[in-house]
């Protein structure tokens, strides 16, 4: 064990997975980098240096860079999938589905069923998301819950390096294509992470803090946030679980609504935009399922419903903050001291 | 290139079947009972017979298709039983039901699907053969698409993949005159697609897509570069189709005669007649033998499929993932 970043951790999980299949590759922009330059032939390793060092030991065969053609990309990856390779490929900024979008959404998704399970898709689709580093409007998305819509694709938000590493090895191991989430403001985050490989399973939620007055569900870089808000609330007298879901699909309903019958509260913290986002999909679930156990209504943080503003001050206030998880909290709980 | 009588006869039962099954669907379409709708390939059989007999289809060797599918299935040997039940939406098709006339796959023979999405394909050629490439299977991947999808940026960028990272594609552009209702003669610009795959540095050629003769001349050209390595390839495969973009289409934008005229005087499956007889190198009998075995064929396929029953309900939501 010993303490690496988000970036190390996925180069990590992408190096074991490489060691142990043979059908593993990598395929996107920039991937090694200076392909065909005349310079340095492994160059940058991606555009945050997630793959760095890779094309070295496994060689242009199974790093592949490839001209800057999302669709071919991501189509290439599904035709490959289905014809016996593993591929991981990357799609830089989720932004850009918009560009690739018949692959990911027509192509990959929908094979499985269109052909009457007959067949599988293997891939893994690691992709940059999320505001905070002044990427602004294009650069800056959070489409989870777009991908989560999609029935046949899987969906992880790993909110730690510890969960970006063992989320990624199940991702690359699973037989379903997966749309890998990685938040760009926390690639130099560091935390403990295992020298060895080890999987983190889909679909089961992890309870990052255990409390008994409200639950708060986030997901991805809002897991810290509301971190930070339960211990900064903990002094108050009220004690929040937090849940992290890992993925959103398969979601792990029944740890959400365990919590809830729990707490008889519900803040879902998601820097994905308020109309149809995944907090209004956990909010739904809960009201439907959870109702009876509610003691007040259930709270969304999310941004405002605007694109992702460029100015510093502007993006700030856009992205959910811990001090908006704490006056949600607060909303709910009332005079916390009396609440029990 | 020379074929012999048993290679003939092969591919003249492949064009005969492809031809007989997309004449008895476009007729039992019109009783209502086939659900959704059925784009038919009639007209343009030399096209996927000609390119696909060099392929081997133990799975190294991948096609992908168009919305105008049922033609390569069965050139490449999926169930032709199967596939009418599929079309059909009934138990036992070749999809269970699910997938119907445009999303036609048997991937464990390297059909890769139709696909209802104009462009579909090509780029999962792409990734196929990378795969081969990859696992150094010797396979290489054909990519069916037409002039439509010649048009699409998924086209021009699987082109310019394939290229530059030296993939074994064939990319066979089946120019059937009309994108839905729009002259291709007006929608590729520039009038010339050999230039446009030569400007990505694909040598191609035109061919004759009536003529299965000078298709499969040019595939296997076009293949044995692919196969020693030296990257993509192009066809541009002039042909007609007899149906309209999908059935129920009136063809008002066709001039009167166009499909009379090909059926009477270009069709692919007579010239072959006339070419092998004139030859003296297949006899009419055994012509004429195929057409009744393939006609049995095909009434046993529909009889079949009317009376297979519909998938069952609880079929509805598996098969979305492989585990959930």
């Amino acid at each position: 064990m010993s303490v690496k970043t988000f970036r190390e951790a996925l180069n990590e999980a992408l190096r074991h997975e490489m060691r142990r299949d043979a059908n593993v590759i990598l395929l996107g922009e920039d991937i090694a980098g200076g392909r065909g330059s005349g310079g340095q032939q492994d160059a940058w390793g991606g555009v945050l240096g997630a793959t760095a060092g890779l094309y070295t030991e496994f060689g242009p065969e199974r790093v592949i860079d490839t001209p800057i053609s999302e669709s071919a990309i991501m189509g290439a990856a599904a035709g490959a999938a289905v014809t016996g390779l593993r591929p991981v490929a990357e799609l830089m900024f989720v932004t850009f589905f918009g560009v690739a979008g018949d692959a990911l959404f027509n192509q990959m998704a929908k094979f499985r069923y269109m052909f009457g399970g007959k067949t599988k898709t293997p891939c893994v689709i690691r992709t940059l998301y999320g505001a905070g580093t002044g990427a602004a409007g294009q650069h800056s998305d959070c489409y989870y819950p777009v991908f989560t819509h999609m029935p046949g694709l899987k969906v992880a938000i790993p909110s730690s390096p510890y969960e970006a590493k063992g989320l990624l090895i199940s991702a690359i191991r699973d037989d379903d294509p997966v749309i890998f989430f990685e938040h760009q403001a926390m690639f130099g985050d560091k935390g403990e992470v295992p020298d060895e490989e080890y999987a983190i399973p889909f679909g089961q939620a992890r309870v990052a803090r255990e409390g008994s007055d409200v639950s708060i569900v986030a997901l991805g870089r809002m897991v810290q946030f509301a971190q930070a808000a339960a211990e900064a609330l903990a002094p108050t007298g009220v004690d929040c679980e937090v849940i992290d879901p890992r993925t959103t699909s398969p979601l792990d309903v029944a740890s959400i609504l365990q919590s809830v019958r729990k707490t008889g509260r519900l803040v879902v913290v998601d820097e994905a935009l308020p109309r149809c986002g995944m907090a209004s999909d956990i909010a739904a679930i809960v009201s439907e399922h959870g109702f009876d156990a509610l003691r007040a209504p259930v709270r969304r943080v999310t941004p405002s419903h605007n694109p992702v503003p460029f100015a510093p001050n502007l993006e700030q206030a856009h992205i959910p903050g811990t001090e908006n998880i704490i006056e949600a909290v607060k909303s709910i709980v009332g005079r916390a001291s009396h609440a029990h | 290139m020379n074929l012999d009588k048993d290679q003939l006869l092969d591919a003249y039962r492949r064009m005969r079947t492809i031809r007989m099954f997309e004449e008895r669907v476009h007729d039992e379409f019109a009783t209502g009972e086939i659900p959704g709708f059925v784009h038919l390939y009639a007209g343009e059989e030399a096209s996927a017979v000609g390119v696909i007999r060099h392929l081997r289809t133990d799975e190294r060797d991948t096609v992908s298709s168009t919305h105008r599918g049922h033609g390569h299935c069965i050139a490449i040997g999926c169930d032709v039983k199967a596939m009418m039940k599929e079309i059909y939406g009934r138990q036992g098709g070749l999809c269970n039901g699910k997938g119907g006339s445009m999303h036609i796959a048997d991937v464990s023979i390297g059909m890769l699907g139709a696909n209802g999405i104009v462009g579909g394909g090509t780029s999962l050629s792409c990734g196929a053969a990378l795969s081969a490439k990859v696992k150094k299977t010797g396979g290489v991947s054909v990519s069916f698409f037409g002039d439509g999808a010649f048009n699409q940026g998924m086209t021009l960028e699987a082109m310019n993949f394939a290229r530059v990272l030296d993939l074994p594609v064939l990319f066979v552009l089946e120019d059937n005159g009309y994108a839905e209702s729009t002259s291709s003669s007006w929608s590729i610009g520039g009038h010339n697609p050999v230039r446009r795959a030569a400007s990505f540095g694909i040598p191609g050629e035109k061919v004759d897509g009536r003529d299965f003769f000078a298709v499969t001349a040019a595939a296997a050209t076009a293949i044995r570069a692919l196969r020693a390595g030296e990257g993509p390839r192009f066809l541009h495969v002039q042909c007609a189709r007899y149906y309209g973009h999908f059935e129920g289409d009136a063809m008002t934008y066709r001039p009167a005669g166009e499909v009379r005229d090909e059926r009477r005087y270009r069709d692919p499956l007579k010239l072959f007649r006339a070419r092998v007889v004139q030859g003296d190198i297949l006899p009419e009998d055994e012509m004429d033998a195929t057409d009744q075995s393939v006609a049995q064929l095909i009434d046993e396929a529909v009889a079949e499929a009317r009376k297979a029953p519909l998938p069952e309900l609880a079929t509805l939501t598996t098969d979305v993932y492989v585990s959930y």
